[in-house]
């Protein structure tokens, strides 16, 4: 048998010129052409099994450990939420009194009426993306109604926004990301700021403050809503150290997110419409399901 | 006369290699993670280059894109590139040494996430940690393993003339 020295021709070079090229004007697309978004969330579809597959283990042991509870375990449980369930329900009684004050309140003052929202259950597949992005994905998509530039949150806070929607599923950005900006303000005063991602889940940090600006350790940070994306008062994160160099124009704040961003599995979408002329306002649905972990006293 | 070669192990194991990458880490070992396709591409590209070239690194690359959302086209130019380099040094590969064959390899795995790095810097998202590298050293520990698992799966499954 003769084998031939040089198994490839001169083609494997041109080969790869071709792709080469190809690349580039793919990468060019996928930064400058909006059409890009919808090839490629169709191309996402078509590798979507991947993740189903990879985030099957972590699926089948939580429905293996919800299928193999005792009876007691189920009825203890099922206590515990309808106790939870109906201390929440007697708040809702009284905030529905307050929103309405607050709307008699700012009808008075002639000012904007706040905007409805919706909420969309979803669950973050347990699939690592790049490790040097804080970003996720979810198991909904543009088929259950997520559109992009939704905020996320779990039970203690925000945790992001939708970057990329596909059919099936979607890619979701964390507030840790480094390119990640966030309006808040401070709950005490009103204080406004950015908060920006440092690209580590426990660390936001808080820009262009002034080194004499009035916020403390502990003070709570919640969304401002000025961006239009993240609706409102949503609790963000909570301001752990604050360093005042004299010399420099701007304080180093930094402030740890309230959300568990790299443990919480459950979140909630949050839709905010900015569209003014939109009436038919939802209800926040009364049946937010509050994380286990809270305190039960 | 050797039979033409089965493809379908080919195929499982860049799945697997997928698969690998975007399994769930704890946070501090994600970025050790090794390039598991970047590893299983140069193996098939040394072994068989008529059948694992550069048509197939594009494809896995555009996958590898799609599956760690970074721009479409990143990790496919990075992934032909290595598999060029691979097909004009395969000759060479193929008789160095095991630990001279690891040092090669994790030079050419350097080159790749170079290329990389160099296209999200371009976006203005690089990483700015030494971390960054860390999957070099991770593949070139874990070439052995796979060089050996790899040779095995295509003795036995994908150019084994034995049935």
């Amino acid at each position: 048998m003769k084998k031939p020295l040089f198994l490839l021709g001169p083609n494997t070079n041109l080969k790869f010129l071709f792709f080469a090229v190809f690349s580039v004007v793919l990468m060019l697309l996928n930064q400058y052409a909006p059409w890009m978004k919808t090839v490629r969330s169709g191309l996402s579809t078509l590798v979507h099994p991947i993740q189903v597959l990879v985030d099957s283990p972590v699926r089948g042991t939580s429905w293996a450990a919800e299928n193999l509870k005792t009876r007691r375990q189920l009825l203890e449980d099922n206590r515990k939420i309808h106790e939870q369930n109906r201390r929440l329900h007697t708040r809702l009684l009284q905030q529905q009194a307050l929103e309405a004050e607050n709307e008699r309140l700012r009808e008075l003052l002639h000012s904007s009426r706040r905007l409805p929202q919706s909420f969309i259950a979803a669950r973050l597949l347990a699939v690592d993306m790049n490790p040097f992005r804080q970003e996720v994905a979810i198991d909904k998509g543009s088929r259950d109604g997520i559109t992009v530039g939704m905020a996320f949150v779990d039970a203690n806070g925000v945790m992001g926004q939708v970057i990329r929607v596909h059919p099936f599923h979607s890619d979701g950005m964390l507030i840790s990301d480094p390119a990640h900006a966030l309006p808040i303000q401070v709950l005490r005063n009103g204080l406004r700021s950015i908060a920006v991602g440092t690209g580590r889940t426990d660390g936001l940090s808080l820009l262009y403050l002034p080194v004499n600006a009035d916020i403390q350790e502990g003070d709570t940070l919640v969304t401002s809503g000025l961006g239009r994306r993240f609706p409102p008062d949503y609790p963000v994160a909570i301001v752990e150290t604050v360093e005042r160099k004299p010399g420099a124009p701007f304080a180093t704040i930094k402030a740890y997110p309230l959300a568990a961003l790299d443990r919480s599995r459950e979140i909630l979408l949050v839709s905010y419409s900015t569209d003014n002329t939109d009436s038919n306002a939802t209800e926040p649905s009364p049946d937010i399901e509050p994380r286990e972990s809270q305190p039960n006293p | 006369m050797t039979h033409p070669p089965r493809k379908t192990a080919i195929y499982l194991t860049m799945a697997a290699a997928l698969m690998l990458t975007i399994l769930p880490l704890p946070e501090w070992a994600a970025p050790y993670r090794p390039e598991w396709l970047a590893l299983v591409v140069l193996y098939w590209t040394m072994a068989l280059p008529k059948v694992v070239n550069i048509a197939s690194a594009w494809v896995l690359g555009i996958i590898m894109d799609l599956l760690t959302g970074s721009l479409l086209g990143q990790h496919a130019l990075g992934l032909i590139v290595l598999s060029l380099i691979t097909i004009h040094l395969h000759q060479q590969l193929r008789n160095f040494p095991i630990w001279q064959q690891s040092l090669v390899i994790a030079i050419i795995i350097a080159i790749y996430l170079g290329l990389i790095l160099w296209i999200e810097g371009l976006q203005g998202r690089a990483p700015d940690t030494w971390l960054y590298w860390a999957p070099v050293l991770s593949s070139l520990l874990l070439w052995p393993w796979i060089f050996v698992l790899l040779r095995e799966i295509r003795r036995q499954y994908v150019t084994g003339s034995r049935h």
